[in-house]
Formats: structure tokens, C-alpha cells, sequence
């Protein structure tokens, strides 16, 4: 089925096409919204609350605003955050500043982790430091392209070949 | 744009961040429909970046069961809320609506206020424009008339009065002459308005014999307010006379229109 038929019925109210979207994105959600609160039992509240949410909220959504996939990123990101940013999690005390995605990707050694886990962990330790930190910033952390140039310290007008490059390499390792 | 320059400048990597603006957005849209090359890019960009985020996560996956129980769970539990809720949720809506209504009122009511006094302002501001105006007439022909009294305060100079003569006999000017600086000053307000095409000119006279020498017409005789007007005269003159001449003036009196005239008195 189209992935456009698949969101409309979805919007509709079609929990067969909501099943299918969530077996498509639920992983990578889960794995934004890990890399953001570093906690397992957050995560998955955080990753549950997210996909009631798009149910109740999929009127919002429009081709116009982006892919959907983007989208739902978005809402992910957003909760996470919001996450950290609450009272309980701050209790909690910790301390995120520093991470970036490449330091949860399991490596070789987990021999519980799938194939498909330990072969993308393989390249992306291969990625350029400086790809790891704008993809975490921009895909993982939804950075946009000021924050992302003040943080690393880079010109803004250079964030998006920079990022194409990166990315550019990323599909290299992972897609071929 | 070549949709090969636009897949390079990395816009569509951003669109699948979620990191463009709204309009960037459909641009990109528009694109895509329009190219399909550049929908496989965006589908690529995409697949690498749900292979990647899919990495990072934890390998206790949670199955759609869980979050379809979830969903029916906080349905029900939803409604139960909804109804509890409703009479607050009423009246919070009611004083939302009030608030608005009023700071909505009190918006109009001050950008009205506003408008009238910036009215007022442009009113005020057109009137002190005016004033400024007419202070300025004033000071100048103050201005004028204290020159002209220190002309005829002038010790120096000769005050010639100038007598009516045949053709208009209640005519009358002065002339006050300063050697000095080699002018006469002539209050003509004692001599009618010239008629259409012709101009008063004023003679410097020498009486034996009789020689006529131009200083000059007065053209703005009808504009000018005060009726005093100032000639260069460099000669001896013995007397002064007017007449009344074509426009442009003539080389000698016409003696039949010789409105007055006047003698130097000899005060030495």
C-alpha cells in the first residue's frame, strides 16, 4: 500500500493502517526518544505516550507540513524533551549533556542485539566525529540549523551541505 | 532550479530533520511532485535515517498490542475525565471569552484614542506651521519698515517733497535722498494705481536748462505694500519729477502726464 493511503486511512481512524505505520516507525522513535532521556522505562512510556498522541492528533497532520515520518520525529523529540524537562526526571538527575546516538548503538560484542544493529553500529563508528554530532543534533535532537551552527561552532550557512555530506556518507554505509 | 542543483544543496536532508520553514516545506513538496528524482532522494535520505534512529534503540520493543490497550484503556478513562471536567472547562472557556472580549475592546478603544490624538497632532502641527508662517511675514516687514525709518532718520539725507501737478493734482510723493549712498527712497503712497500698460518713472532734474534723467521705473507699484521703493541715482539733481509712461518706460518725460514734482532745496 502507498504511504499515502496508508496515513489517510490512518487519519480515518484505520487501526490496520495504524499498525502498519507503527511497525514502520515505532523502532526509530523508540530509539530518538532513548537517545533523549537515556532511560529504558521512560523511553517506553515516552515512545507509547507518542503513538496514542499521533492517534488522537492525526488531523494535524498534512503532506504540506513535511513527510510523515518527519512528523511524527517531530512529536517524538518534543515529548522526550519535555520529559527531560519535568520535575520527576530532573530528580532523577541526570546528566545528557555530553551524549550523542553513537554511544547507545549496541556494538558487536551484545550478542543479543540483531544483525541489522550490529552491522549499522559497525559503519557509523566509521562516520566523520563531526557527521555524528550534526546528525545527533538535527535528526536525534531537532536542532534547527542556527542552534545547530552555535552549538558546533560551524557558520550557519554551511550546516546544510555539511549535513548533506554526512548524510551523503551515512547512506553509503547503511544503504549499500 | 536544475533539480539536480537543488537535490546538492542538501534542503531535502533538512526536510526530512523537520529543520525547514513552512514554505520550504511545500517547495520541497511541489518538487517532489514534480520530479520524481527527487522524491527517490527524499526516500533514500529517509531510509537511511530510520535504519540509523532504529539502531539506537532499546531492544525491548514494545508490541502494537500494548499501545491499542493503551488507546482503548484512555478512551474510556478519557471520557470519564471529559465529563468531570466539563462544567470548570465551561467556565474557564466563559472568562477566556469574557477576557478576550474585553482586552479586545480595550484594544479598539485605545487605537481609536490613539488615532484622534494623532489627528489632533497633524491639526495642532498645521496651525504652529501657520503661526510660523505669519511671525516670519511679520518679522520681515518689520524688518522693512525699521529700514525705512532709519532711512528717513538719516541725518544725511534730503527730504524732497513732490507736489501734484496739472494732470493729477492730489497726487503727492517724497523722495528722501542720501548722497551718501547715492539713493533716493520714494513714498509713492499719495499716487493713484497706474492703469493697465503704463508704469511710473521717476527723473532726476537739472533746471538750467532743464535736463531730465531717468532713474528708473516702478514696475511693482500695485504689489508692493508699503509703496516705498529705492532708485540708485548718481546725479546732482536739483529736482525730482514723475510721470506716467508706456510699460518699459521712454527715453525723455512725457511732460503732459508729469503726475509731481518737487525741488531740491539747497540746505547748504
Amino acid at each position: 500500500m502507498q504511504l499515502e493511503t496508508l496515513v489517510l486511512k490512518f487519519q480515518e481512524k484505520d487501526e490496520k493502517a495504524f499498525e502498519k505505520l507503527y511497525n514502520m516507525y515505532s523502532e526509530s522513535m523508540h530509539g530518538v526518544i532513548y537517545n533523549i532521556v537515556r532511560d529504558h522505562d521512560i523511553a517506553q512510556e515516552v515512545m507509547q505516550d507518542v503513538f496514542i498522541k499521533a492517534w488522537h492528533k492525526s488531523d494535524s497532520y498534512n503532506s504540506k507540513k513535511g513527510r510523515f515520518f518527519t512528523w511524527i520525529l517531530n512529536i517524538s523529540r518534543n515529548a522526550a524533551i519535555d520529559k527531560t524537562r519535568s520535575k520527576s526526571f530532573k530528580n532523577s538527575s541526570k546528566n545528557l549533556s555530553s551524549d550523542y546516538f553513537v554511544d547507545i548503538i549496541p556494538t558487536q560484542d551484545d550478542l543479543n542485539t540483531s544483525t541489522d544493529a550490529i552491522g549499522i553500529a559497525k559503519y557509523v563508528g566509521k562516520l566523520a566525529e563531526k557527521c555524528k554530532k550534526v546528525i545527533d543534533l538535527l535528526y536525534f535532537k531537532g536542532y534547527t540549523q542556527k542552534e545547530a551552527s552555535e552549538t558546533l561552532e560551524i557558520p550557519i550557512g554551511t550546516i546544510k551541505t555539511h549535513n548533506r555530506n554526512c548524510i551523503k556518507e551515512l547512506r553509503e554505509l547503511v544503504l549499500n | 532550479m536544475e533539480k539536480e542543483q537543488y537535490i546538492a544543496s542538501g534542503i531535502l536532508e533538512l526536510y526530512v530533520a523537520g529543520s525547514l520553514t513552512e514554505a520550504e516545506n511545500e517547495e520541497v513538496l511541489s518538487m517532489m511532485q514534480k520530479h520524481p528524482e527527487v522524491l527517490q532522494e527524499v526516500l533514500d535520505i529517509e531510509a537511511a535515517v530510520i535504519k540509523l534512529t532504529k539502531a539506537a534503540a532499546p531492544k525491548n520493543k514494545i508490541s502494537f498490542k500494548t499501545i491499542l490497550d493503551k488507546l482503548k484503556g484512555t478512551d474510556s478513562q478519557n471520557n470519564v475525565v471529559t465529563l468531570n471536567n466539563k462544567p470548570k472547562n465551561n467556565w474557564y472557556n466563559y472568562t477566556g471569552w469574557a477576557a478576550a472580549l474585553i482586552l479586545g475592546g480595550g484594544l479598539l478603544w485605545m487605537n481609536n484614542q490613539n488615532n484622534t490624538l494623532e489627528n489632533k497632532i497633524t491639526e495642532i502641527q498645521t496651525e504652529k506651521d501657520f503661526f510660523e508662517t505669519q511671525i516670519e511675514d511679520l518679522n520681515s516687514d518689520l524688518a522693512d519698515s525699521k529700514q525705512i525709518i532709519n532711512v528717513f532718520r538719516d541725518k544725511d539725507v534730503i527730504s524732497v517733497p513732490l507736489a501734484g501737478q496739472a494732470v493729477f493734482p492730489e497726487a503727492y510723493a517724497k523722495a528722501y535722498w542720501n548722497k551718501d549712498n547715492k539713493t533716493v527712497y520714494l513714498d509713492l503712497a499719495g499716487l493713484p494705481e497706474p492703469p493697465e500698460g503704463k508704469v511710473y518713472q521717476v527723473w532726476s532734474l537739472t533746471l538750467n536748462p532743464l535736463t531730465p534723467t531717468s532713474l528708473g521705473t516702478i514696475d511693482n507699484f500695485i504689489s508692493d505694500d508699503n509703496k516705498i521703493f529705492s532708485l540708485e541715482n548718481t546725479n546732482e539733481s536739483q529736482a525730482f519729477g514723475i510721470t506716467l509712461e508706456p510699460a518699459g518706460g521712454s527715453v525723455s518725460p512725457t511732460l503732459e502726464q508729469l503726475y509731481t514734482l518737487g525741488v531740491v532745496e539747497k540746505t547748504s
